[in-house]
């Protein structure tokens, strides 16, 4: 009895809490606009939420509001109005759905969304720093890019103490600063560097949570769906990255996830297919597209999406309090580099997890209005297919709009892909 | 005597074929989808039946294929087309590791192992540019009829270069090239060798291995042939059943079944 009260309680908590946290998350971004306050507009890969935080900016993620629209279904209302505006059918959807959303002042399906009162992008989307450009012009507010200077090659990043790695540490440190005071001027406060020791504790208890709830769908079954509950998990790590609330959730969340393990709770009741989704969810169909591989017992235990958008956090750096600025530039440089990584030289990652994590096949997702994370998935599959004889879904469609989706088409193709790995193990014999 | 029965629902045109126990064809059927799905599947089934001499019942396990799989509500069981159509040009040509199948509405180019199972696999996206609807679109735009449209295509003397697959661009595409007074088959020898191009690359996707066999309703064209033969540099595997090779392949599926449900010994005498 008392097991069943403990999952009651436990079990689907961390989709439930996630959920009301989403949403008292876009209760609050509603009650700013309405108060007329305004925002720090951030980005999934580098949201440099520790710092904002300080001077208590609330924050927006375009990219959030825009995907949501989609999953709300109205991303083509949104996405009709850009393009009636002059925007191209084929530039990014999120782009797009932003532009309408600023044309609408702010309504979104979610509530009301406030204006910019600063835009904090990064270097690992390109389109980031043209978007940021679009806010500049709209509401003459200051851009801040923050440079993360990259991996120079495939899978060979620098290491702390490296040359290297202490110039471009310096360099982003150096950036950092020049964000602190553009933030005073913007705010009119002045920056708390002790402020920053809390906000950095409470994201060291998020990432170290992340690290090991991803680690934790090592185990079979897995106790949850990467694409579809962690998503859930991802909103939290954007919206509540250097909050109270945030470092919590994850705690709890391994709590979690730990007592499914115990128990062999899995998202699936019979796993038969563990897959790893790469790319951007399919969010016009978000829970359909899912559907369409648990329907052959096939479960997402990892996603690129999960370790690219939330800026690298699966990484679970912890910051060590004691040199704050100095830290935070080697946690921004790591992460956000990993997360360039995590898009374009993904191969590492993925064939170390293979027999790790049980890995039967991976699901690529090129997007048609996202080149920039898609282009290399090609030769990600192929490099992949050759070296580790792993295999592998090409399936493309959109992460905004609808209209390039064609559902019969992709089912037609999921189903082959797991009469393909049916036979496969058929004929090895393993079941 | 055991019978099995394959049907592919296509976006064009169903297929239906039975088999016998050795893995013969004795049935086979061909007509035009058309609006009715269900309808389409029952009367191309009925045909294949009506072919082989038989009766219904005498058909112990069917399997729906193609598009319309969902709607053959006669069918025990379902395989997409894609597994399908690497199965069937296995059995009929054994030496097949790749396989371009070349319909109405897609295009797919397939690698298989050695009994047939699905390897890796391609397929032309949402856009059914450079599939047969592409050649449909140019043969009604210049009112040719389909079956003529090889034919025609191979008396080329000077080849146009058709930059387009787009099927919605087809019509125009075709219609600006009659204008600077291109002659009708140097036109359409562009359009095959435009098909032939975008196939090949899909090809190429999934790697050519030999033995290439070439499945689905554009096989009846003798010029998309030798423009795939050409762009590929090797000879394709072609029957005269190569269009009903995605039905064969369901009919294969379903004889499977029907030889698994039996006992050992029972299915050890049903093998070839």
């Amino acid at each position: 009895m008392k097991t069943v009260e403990k999952e009651n309680g436990l079990v689907g908590r961390g989709n439930r809490d996630g959920a009301q946290l989403f949403r008292d998350w876009f209760s609050s971004l509603s009650e700013a606009a309405d108060e007329g306050r305004r925002a720090a507009y951030v980005f999934v890969m580098g949201s440099l939420n520790e710092i904002l935080m300080c001077f208590d900016l609330p924050v927006v993620f375009p990219e959030i509001n825009s995907l949501q629209t989609a999953v709300r279904r109205v991303a083509h209302e949104y996405l009709d109005e850009a393009e009636d505006y002059g925007y191209s059918p084929d530039i990014c959807g999120y782009v797009k759905a932003d532009v309408a959303l600023q044309l609408r002042g702010g309504a979104h399906p979610m509530g009301n969304i406030p204006k910019p009162k600063i835009a904090v992008a990064t270097n690992a989307c390109n389109t980031y720093i043209k978007w940021a450009e679009i806010w500049q012009r709209m509401y003459d507010v200051p851009v801040f890019v923050m440079d993360v200077p990259g991996s120079r090659e495939a899978g060979d990043s620098t290491q702390r103490g490296e040359r290297d790695f202490e110039n471009d540490r310096r360099y982003v440190e150096a950036q950092l600063k020049e964000l602190i005071a553009i933030c005073e001027k913007v705010t009119g406060r002045k920056f708390d560097v002790d402020r920053l020791r809390e906000v950095l504790g409470y994201t060291n208890e998020m990432n170290v949570g992340w690290k090991r709830v991803l680690e934790l769908n090592k185990a079979r079954p897995a106790p949850f769906n990467a694409l579809t509950d962690g998503t859930i998990y991802l909103g939290v790590a954007n919206g509540f990255r250097g909050t109270k609330i945030g470092g919590r959730y994850f705690t709890e969340l391994v709590e979690e996830m730990e007592y499914k393990v115990e128990h062999h709770i899995g998202s699936l009741t019979e796993e038969e297919y563990r897959l790893i989704f790469v790319g951007v969810p399919c969010y016009p169909i978000f829970r359909r597209f899912n559907e369409l591989f648990t329907d052959w017992q096939g479960t997402f235990i990892n996603s690129t999406y999960l370790w690219f958008a939330s800026g690298g956090a699966n990484r679970g750096f912890e910051y060590d309090i004691n040199r704050p600025i100095e830290s935070l530039a080697e946690g921004v440089l790591i992460s956000v580099r990993d997360a360039m990584d995590s898009m374009f030289y993904q191969e590492k990652a993925l064939g170390g997890m293979i027999d790790d994590y049980h890995v039967d096949g991976i699901i690529y997702h090129p997007i048609k209005s996202c080149r920039t994370v898609s282009t290399g998935l090609a030769d990600s599959r192929r490099y992949m297919a050759e070296k580790y004889d792993i295999p592998s879904l090409f399936v493309e469609s959109d992460m905004m709009d609808r209209r390039v989706i064609s559902e019969a088409q992709m089912k037609n193709r999921i189903d082959a892909f797991f009469e393909g790995l049916d036979s496969r193990r058929r004929r090895s014999g393993v079941h | 005597m055991a019978y099995a029965a394959g049907v592919d629902v296509g976006s064009t045109q169903t297929k239906a074929v039975i088999i016998d126990e050795k893995r013969r064809i004795v049935g086979r059927s061909l007509i035009d989808t058309g609006a009715n799905v269900v309808l389409a599947a029952e009367n191309a089934h009925a045909g294949a039946l009506k072919d082989a001499g038989l009766r219904e019942m005498e058909v112990e396990y069917v399997v729906g294929t193609g598009y319309g799989r969902y709607r053959v509500t006669f069918g025990n069981t379902q395989v997409t087309e894609i597994s399908c159509h690497g199965r069937g040009a296995v059995h009929m040509f054994p030496g097949t590791r790749t396989v371009v199948d070349m319909g109405g509405q897609d295009t797919k180019a397939i690698r298989v192992g050695s009994s047939g199972e699905i390897v890796d696999f391609c397929m032309n996206d949402k856009c059914a540019a450079g599939t047969g609807r592409f050649l449909g679109a140019a043969a009604a735009a210049l009112e040719i009829p389909l079956s003529d449209l090889g034919s025609r295509a191979l008396q080329f003397q000077k080849p146009v270069r058709i930059s387009t697959t787009c099927t919605v661009f087809a019509e125009s595409e075709v219609l600006s090239w009659l204008g600077k007074g291109k002659k009708i088959e140097d036109i359409l020898w562009g359009v095959h060798q435009s098909i032939a191009s975008r196939s090949a690359g899909l090809l190429r996707r999934v790697g050519i291995e030999d033995e290439v066999t070439f499945t689905g309703g554009v096989t009846r064209n003798i010029a998309m042939i030798r423009a795939l033969e050409e762009k590929v540099e090797r000879q394709l595997n072609v029957s005269d059943d190569s269009h009903y090779m995605g039905a064969l392949g369901a009919a294969l599926f379903a004889l499977d079944h029907i030889v698994s449900s039996r006992s050992p010994r029972e299915a050890v005498e049903t093998r070839e």
